[in-house]
């Protein structure tokens, strides 16, 4: 059986849905997330509200990791009107509103969904899921790193 | 797309879950319809966990509006064009 060659693979994107930023380990997870999907030959999409892209921006002035980075809701037209799609999804969930987004999401768009969930009431949260997509769930408030170790061992970038 | 902040509307209900939202109206309201993620409503597509339920109220659509920093408010506004348009898809 004759395979294509690895530059002749359709190339997997993957959409970053950002929340509010106000729990600091977000920015943080998602330049981590976006290097290990650029590692695995995966394009990253982010969007996000401005203070969330911003933190982006600011945080790699020379666009290393970051790509293109959309508005939230221009980003959920273009999914909805069919314009647009991914292979992944990620929603990153510390609140409510990061609930709905997430399920949103896993309506309008044919991605993997994955839903990242940290933050103080991180259980809380889980337990308001019911609908199907990955959960990858930490306590993680200003430290990163129990949220990167469950992401770690996940792997959804090999998936 | 459109912009519901530049609509003229009430605040019926803030601080809630979506969960919250959606069992107000169906308690409140007894015109009501539900629709999927992504509906188009005052030309925004609509955000939220299915089955989204939007109320109807003589010319008044009550629905939930969800932003990521401010969570979600259920928002009253009155357009007879859109409480028409939304009554004939019940």
């Amino acid at each position: 059986m004759i395979g294509l060659a690895d530059e002749e693979k359709p190339q997997r994107s993957a959409l970053l849905v950002l929340g509010c930023p106000q729990v600091p380990v977000q920015t943080s997870i998602a330049l981590y997330l976006i290097h290990r999907l650029r590692q695995a030959g995966i394009t990253p999409v982010v969007a996000g509200n401005r203070s969330a892209i911003t933190l982006l921006v600011v945080a790699d002035p020379k666009r290393h990791y970051l790509g293109e980075a959309l508005d939230l809701d221009r980003a959920i037209d273009q999914i909805t009107e069919k314009k647009r799609d991914f292979d992944l999804c990620f929603v990153f969930i510390h609140n409510d509103a990061g609930v709905s987004y997430a399920a949103t999401m896993g309506v309008i768009s044919r991605a993997r969904l994955y839903a990242l969930i940290y933050g103080e009431h991180y259980d809380e949260l889980v337990a308001s899921i019911e609908f199907p997509c990955q959960n990858i769930a930490a306590k993680a408030v200003h430290n990163p790193m129990p949220l990167k170790k469950i992401l770690d061992e996940v792997a959804p970038w090999a998936a | 797309m459109g912009c519901i902040e530049e609509l003229p509307y009430e605040v019926v209900l803030r601080g809630g879950s979506f969960k919250e939202c959606r069992d107000y109206v169906r308690k409140h309201f007894r015109e009501s319809l539900d629709v999927q993620p992504g509906f188009k409503i005052f030309d925004t597509h609509i955000i939220g966990i299915p089955p989204i339920s939007i109320g109807l109220d003589g010319d008044f659509v009550i629905f939930p509006f969800t932003k990521p920093c401010h969570g979600t408010f259920l928002l009253r506004v009155e357009d007879r064009a859109e409480a028409d348009r939304l009554r004939k898809r019940k």
